[in-house]
């Protein structure tokens, strides 16, 4: 049994979701144009995967495995919809820029892959715990390809200005490349590259890790 | 964890009752809150587009019913005969719901913005200072590159200068076609002259950069790199101004100002 705190801090860096697991990588691509699309669809995906991962936990033991999945998927599915509408209630602009996005944290592997793997198995806390750890993973990379995409793509960072772009008067060429969907890719590759320079030691071993893990992951998917 | 079929069909369908009652009593609660918001998302475009709020102004939103109260009315006009009609609420009406229903829309003529149904009705908002009509407000919506650009023209009681247009959502490329949203784009609009002698409608989007207003009356500056959503809001303000669109409308108003 790991302890707490290896629970929450693991999938930051260790066993980051996308990093390492190489999940949620659709998501990642559309809304990392922006800090503040970014910054709002993590807390999304933080608030449906911990409210799932403790819902299914605390059912674990009446959900019969011939329909675990579509249970599953039942109470993902309810969490998806409430947070989709809370933002358009409260977010309206900003849920907007997100639009279809939202209701497509349904099909975030990483939200059924913790609900399956981790849920399914454990107690409600830790269950929270694992939830806003991997929630917090997948926001980390979501909100570093955002900082670089947002300020080499258009010159700005939660939408005011830091470098002012050629056709508001300013000097700086914005990078096209970063406003498409590529740079993403290019970034994402870049961030798992500087992960595994940091931690040379788990590169073989996590990489193992990985493959057998997506393989795992790739039939629920 | 084996379990009887029993507890299957029960646990299932109390799952589904729970989760269902959950998210429709969320929903429920915050449905008024949400059509506010987009009624609030629409005046902010309107008063955008008709010049009485600066772009990125943050207003409230009692500044913006009040702007919108002291300087605007909303019309609901019969597109094929060009008269306002009274029975519809213009604030409640949504356009584009009734674009697609078969009773209340019609199919459109083969056109180039590729619009495929017409609503029967619009509502087109007029600018007011005091008693006087300004200018008119109407709502645009065509293909570009990848998606349906939905916006508002806005064109002085001459019913010949442009006075602002707007986009509240597209899906064109950010940083090219996206580029619609940029408001020192959107500058180079006022001014322009829509119809040539004959009453067809003439400005468009060219190619490149196009000259002052008094040079070039008739054309506006090409978004660079996007050129179909570039022709894109050359045909959706075309198709819009014609006969398909507000034609029978703007023909009506000419009349009305050449006998009162």
């Amino acid at each position: 049994m790991s302890t707490t705190r290896e629970i929450l801090l693991d999938p930051l860096i260790d066993n980051n979701p996308i990093g390492l697991q190489v999940l949620g990588i659709c998501s990642a691509l559309a809304v990392t144009t922006q800090m503040k699309t970014a910054v709002v669809m993590t807390l999304a995906v933080i608030f449906v995967l911990a409210a799932s991962s403790v819902s299914v936990s605390v059912l674990r033991k009446q959900i019969p495995g011939s329909v675990r999945i579509i249970a599953q998927l039942t109470i993902i599915a309810s969490m998806v919809m409430i947070a989709d509408q809370v933002l358009q209630a409260f977010l309206y602009e900003i849920s907007l820029q997100l639009s279809v996005f939202v209701g497509l944290i349904i099909t975030n592997c990483i939200i059924m892959g913790r609900a399956e793997a981790f849920a399914m198995q454990n107690k409600p806390w830790p269950s929270f715990l694992d939830a806003i750890g991997n929630g917090a993973g997948y926001g980390l990379v979501l909100i570093v390809v955002a900082f670089v995409r947002e300020l080499l793509g258009s010159g700005k960072l939660f939408g005011e200005t830091v470098f002012r772009t050629v056709s508001e008067g300013g000097w700086y060429v914005p990078n096209g490349l970063m406003v498409l969907a590529p740079a993403a890719f290019i970034l994402i590759g870049c961030f798992i590259w500087a992960v595994r320079a940091i931690r040379p030691s788990q590169v073989e071993e996590e990489f193992h890790v990985g493959l057998l893990e997506a393989a795992h992951d790739s039939e629920l998917r | 964890m084996e379990h009887s079929t029993r507890h299957t069909v029960i646990f299932t369908t109390l799952l589904c009752v729970v989760f269902s009652v959950v998210v429709s009593t969320v929903a429920v609660s915050l449905h008024d809150r949400q059509e506010e918001n987009k009624r609030l998302d629409r005046i902010k475009n309107v008063l955008g587009v008709a010049g009485l709020a600066e772009p990125g102004e943050r207003l409230s939103p009692d500044d913006l019913n009040g702007r919108f109260e002291s300087g605007l009315e909303p019309v609901v006009v019969e597109m094929t005969t060009g008269q306002g009609v009274g029975g519809i609420d213009p604030l409640s009406f949504d356009q584009r719901k009734a674009a697609k229903d078969p009773e209340r829309s019609r199919p459109a003529e083969d056109n180039r913005a590729k619009v495929r149904r017409v609503p029967n009705h619009a509502v087109v908002y007029l600018i007011k200072e005091g008693d006087q009509v300004t200018g008119f407000v109407l709502p645009i919506e065509g293909y570009g590159l990848w998606s349906t650009l939905y916006g508002y023209l806005a064109i002085e009681a001459d019913l010949q200068t442009v006075k602002g247009i707007t986009f509240y959502a597209h899906g064109e490329t950010p940083g090219l076609g996206g580029e619609v949203d940029n408001v020192r784009w959107k500058a180079r609009w006022p001014g322009r002259q829509v119809f040539d002698a004959k009453g067809t409608p003439m400005i468009r989007v060219k190619k490149g950069p196009a000259g002052t207003v008094e040079e070039d009356p008739f054309q506006v500056d090409g978004l660079s790199g996007a050129t179909l959503t570039s022709n894109g809001v050359t045909n959706m303000i075309k198709f819009w101004l014609g006969r398909s669109g507000f034609g029978p409308y703007l023909a009506e108003l000419r009349k009305q100002g050449e006998t009162g």
